[in-house]
């Protein structure tokens, strides 16, 4: 294991933090002026590292070849599937929010240089073969998302939301701290493979006070219940764009990170956790349903929504085989389609003035004043709804069947009789657009860049993504493969 | 036969006419949709003519591995045929339906329908488990939207109750299937009919099949959903909704609960009984208190689908055949008679029977389809309601006296709030001045009804055409049946063949 093997191994690291110390030198001399350049520049960023990341996708790596660092971090197809779901939220939430910032007069040059440094964090943290590399990438991704949720330093709303999400997030870091102070002391090692031998005999009290607590602490962090929480606050109080990156790539991050972890190091003691995940999966599914129902605003309803599809992926965890990993990450990647499109439907709520409109009452009657719009949040809801044939059922019918597969039959029947709650205010929003009379609030002009991401999220989750089911099938087995491989 | 993707192209056809209305003017786009549907009949009726009676069970079969997990396949025997028709059929008279009284939206309006022209097609033709599942589930987008767009008052609540219903039964449905591929190991359908599933699971599975085609059906007591989706739903909505959409419930039975889950079947058929009897019973007799002519029309639909369950589990030729018949009757009967509602509703704009009175004398025409079409619902011989309902019951006498009996009842009853309908609506006195001045039947609407009307006929007179093509399919299925069929308590046997000949000519002499 030399040393130019493991800085190979990085590369899109490197680029990434190299590519983030240049744009804030740049930030700094340049000011805000410059943001746009910044925004640009940052985009190329990720997408270089996202080039950089797809060979080891494609071609499948997994295996001692892939561990850098003396297996302190790992290379590997899982890690580079959830890095290109990582860095092409991140470059969305990018390209997204100067059409937002600058009506505000907000766009600071920070801004895109957080979100590289937030991606870098995320990156380390899905690649993590140790728990102290884990915890690098959690806190560098966390205190640039604290930063970022209090971005709109004029709105309270926004100033709440960072200090509520700063508070909660150290908490939740903290609680994850102890927990893997608690598997240090009792397996002696930090590094996941440690562990994973370590506890392959008879587990000891302390250790599963270990993997409980690194549980709460990684359940927080994907919002799952019951720690679930601070989620609609954030959402609701962030700058929309900022609540786009929050519901995308910190989510993707975390999920990766949790699957690392339950099925790589403590994969020998699935009973441990097996029952814990299907509470919390069941408990997200309904709580996020049913939350949702009394929402009044979009961005809280989108919240819940978060919550409820975090339970669903949950499902394909407890499964613990590699089907349900490749399960999960399939839907990962039709969640992030969805949640893009969705917030950025979000984005193109306007009234006359420009201002953003977060209300449900107000969407009355859209599918009248703005057809395409309405057209594109009606597929982004019955997708959330997990109707057929729109895409997001795929997702949902992928984790079930890895479910059912596995002999969980009573968690497949309750997970899906409880969806049927979560339609419900799904339909809520249909029903406002396309059943009420108009409103005629919702008349601002829309940028460009949203009107192409709408499309492009409300094309990959129409029936027309069915015909990607072999390939990215192809591609979530293998990163699953790789997850299991390494184990 | 296979080579021309057909039933691919009857999918493609109202598919692509659907997107393209959404951006046409109202005018355009009810051209097109009309041309698109009956383009979509004349291919049908090409699958008819070339659909080989007594060839193979599958017939133009296709198949592409473009997905992961399923695939799609396509291909239909004798009983898909038969429901395939009766939806094309339908269509491009739902279309005529709604020329003039729908006003708004009418781009959104045809495209919605002919959405749900291609998804049941789609239902029937599919031969991929998950594919069915995602045509049979796909359909409730454009009904919520029908429904909760063009309908009535309580236009809201009714699509609700309609998406949340059918949506519960559906994905209990879906968890058993996923066990059955799990188990079986194919998702192909014909495949998974020879399989034999262990009983034990049978039971669980049958129950969440059960669960979803029960309230698509609907049965007693979850037809509450379709009583408050009908009065709500425009005309056009209605005619698909009583036409095909309940179609896809006795469907579902016939191909997946029935083969699939022979002996659970067997175990479940006195709850089939039970609620069929109740069904009929009890649903008629809220039918003869109806004021409102969609609402008693819905509740005949519910009574009706009962007598097509109760055929189905009768686990014998006559009343599967039976069944099937009733099931196509009452497409085009229902579908006839909410168009009846429609032509006064479109006049008058109120479905209060009240409202109406001695229509037989302003609107002559008019009387005398309704009266066809009541005659077929009751069962009239000649019509088409007859020869189904007599099979159906036939075939229930040989297994239970009892469940024939009281079914047989509610045949009575629905003769009786039938013609009580009829009798306020077309005879009596011209209560009401409004509902005197109004006009007969216009060219439009005559092009609707007469071949309805002479479909039902045709059925009645001559139902050998609709049960050739089908013979084979559901002899097959009572072959499959046969080992958990249950014992009949009837036990028709052959008469005595007397001796006393001499007595009888004796006997006949004395006169």
């Amino acid at each position: 294991m030399d040393w130019s093997h493991s800085l190979r191994l990085i590369a899109p690291e490197e680029t990434l933090s190299i590519a983030g110390l240049i744009l804030l030198l740049v930030a700094a001399w340049g000011g805000d002026k410059a943001s746009r350049l910044i925004s640009i520049l940052a985009v190329a960023a990720l997408v270089a590292a996202m080039a950089l990341v797809a060979p080891a996708l494609c071609g499948g790596a997994m295996g001692p070849d892939t561990s850098a660092f003396f297996g302190q971090y790992r290379a590997d197809a899982f890690a580079s599937y959830a890095k290109i779901l990582i860095y092409l939220s991140a470059a969305a939430s990018l390209v997204i929010a100067p059409a937002f910032f600058e009506r505000l007069g907000a766009m600071r040059a920070e801004y895109p240089v957080l979100v590289v440094f937030a991606a870098l964090g995320m990156g380390i943290m899905v690649s993590a073969g140790d728990l102290l590399t884990l915890y690098i990438g959690l806190e560098m991704n966390s205190l640039a998302a604290y930063v970022l949720a209090a971005f709109l330093r004029t709105d309270g709303r926004s100033a709440e939301a960072g200090l509520k999400y700063f508070v909660l997030g150290a908490l939740a870091s903290g609680i994850l701290l102890f927990g893997m102070s608690l598997t240090y002391g009792f397996t002696g090692t930090t590094s996941f493979d440690g562990i994973s031998a370590a506890l392959s005999g008879e587990l000891s009290a302390g250790a599963l006070f270990g993997i409980v607590f690194m549980l709460a602490g990684l359940a927080f962090k994907i919002s799952a219940v019951p720690f679930h929480m601070w989620t609609p606050d954030v959402y609701e109080g962030a700058p929309t764009p900022v609540t786009t990156f929050f519901a995308t790539a910190p989510k993707v991050a975390a999920m990766g990170l949790t699957m690392r972890v339950l099925l790589d190091a403590f994969g020998e003691q699935v009973q441990a956790w097996q029952q814990i995940i299907v509470f919390v999966a069941l408990a997200s599914i309904v709580v996020g349903a049913l939350g949702a129902i009394g929402q009044k605003n979009i961005k809280r309803l989108m919240a819940y929504s978060s919550i409820n599809n975090v339970g669903f992926m949950l499902v394909g965890l407890a499964a613990a085989n590699p089907q349900g990993a490749a399960a999960m990450l399939f839907y990962l990647a039709i969640y992030v389609a969805m949640t893009l499109g969705g917030f950025v439907a979000i984005l193109m709520l306007k009234d006359a003035e420009g201002n953003a409109v977060e209300d449900i009452a107000t969407l009355a009657g859209l599918s009248r004043t703005r057809p395409a719009l309405a057209l594109g949040i009606a597929i982004v809801m019955f997708s959330l709804a997990g109707i057929p044939p729109l895409f997001g059922f795929w997702g949902k019918f992928l984790v079930f069947q890895a479910a059912v597969d596995a002999g969980m039959m009573p968690l497949a029947a309750i997970g899906f009789a409880a969806s049927v709650i979560g339609a419900f205010y799904y339909l809520k929003v249909v029903k406002v657009m396309y059943f009420d009379e108009p409103a005629d609030v919702v008349t601002g002009e829309s940028d460009v860049w949203h009107k192409a991401i709408l499309a492009v999220s409300c094309v990959f989750i129409s029936p027309l993504g069915y015909l990607l089911t072999k390939w990215l099938g192809g591609l979530s087995g293998t990163a699953a493969t790789a997850l299991f491989f390494a184990s | 036969m296979s080579g021309f993707p057909i039933l691919s192209l009857m999918l493609a056809v109202p598919l692509a006419a659907a997107l393209a209305c959404l951006f046409l003017e109202a005018k355009a786009a009810r051209t097109l949709a009309l041309a698109a549907t009956l383009v979509d009949f004349a291919l049908g009726v090409v699958l008819w003519l070339n659909f080989d009676v007594g060839g193979a069970q599958w017939q133009f079969t296709e198949r592409l591995e473009i997905f992961s997990g399923f695939s799609w396949a396509l291909g239909i025997d004798g009983i898909a045929l038969l429901l395939i028709m009766l939806s094309v059929f339908l269509m491009p008279i739902c279309i005529g339906a709604s020329w003039n009284s729908i006003e708004k939206r009418v781009g959104e309006y045809m495209a919605a329908f002919l959405l749900v022209e291609t998804l049941m097609i789609g239902v029937f033709a599919a031969q991929d488990i998950f594919l069915f599942y995602m045509f049979f589930e796909a359909g409730l987008i454009p009904m919520y939207l029908i429904i909760g767009i063009w309908g009535g008052a309580d236009r809201i609540y009714a699509s609700y109750k309609f998406f949340l219903y059918t949506l519960l039964g559906s994905v209990l449905m879906l968890v058993a299937m996923l066990w059955m591929v799990h188990t079986a190991g194919t998702t192909d359908v014909p495949t998974l009919m020879a399989y034999d599933f262990d009983p034990q699971v049978q039971t669980w599975l049958w129950l969440a099949f059960f669960a979803s085609f029960a309230v698509k059906m609907p049965m007693w007591p979850v037809h509450t959903w379709l009583p408050a989706a009908h009065v709500q739903a425009p005309t056009a909505g209605s005619v698909i909704l009583a036409g095909v959409l309940l179609k896809m419930g006795g469907y579902g039975f016939i191909r997946f609960s029935l083969p699939m889950f022979p002996e659970a079947s067997a175990y479940f058929a006195p709850l089939v009984w039970g609620l069929s009897m109740a069904a009929v019973v009890i649903t008629s007799l809220i039918a003869l208190v109806q004021s409102d002519m969609k609402k008693l029309i819905a509740y005949s639909s519910v009574a009706h689908m009962a007598i097509v369950t109760i055929g189905l589990f009768a686990f014998n030729v006559q009343g599967l055949e039976g069944s099937m018949l009733v099931m196509l009757s009452h497409g085009l009967v229902s579908g006839a008679l909410f168009l009846c509602v429609g032509v006064i509703y479109d006049r008058l704009h109120t479905r209060e029977i009240s409202r109406y009175g001695g229509l037989a004398i302003n609107m002559p025409r008019y009387a005398l389809f309704f009266l066809l079409f009541t005659m077929a619902s009751i069962g009239l011989p000649g019509t088409s309601g007859f020869v189904g309902e007599f099979l159906s019951l036939g075939g229930i006498y040989q297994v239970s006296t009892w469940a024939a009996l009281i079914c047989t009842t509610g045949i009575i009853l629905g003769a009786a709030y039938m013609l009580y309908l009829y009798r306020r609506v077309a005879f009596g006195d011209q209560k009401n001045a409004d509902a005197a001045a109004m006009a007969d039947l216009d060219a439009r609407e005559l092009l609707m009804v007469v071949p309805l009307g002479l479909a039902v006929l045709w059925m009645g007179v001559y139902p050998e055409s609709f049960i050739a093509p089908m013979r084979a399919d559901i002899a097959a299925l009572d072959a499959r049946l046969a080992r958990a069929k249950p014992a009949g308590d009837s036990a028709p046997t052959n008469g005595k063949a007397k001796p006393a000949h001499h007595e009888e000519a004796a006997h006949g002499g004395s006169h």
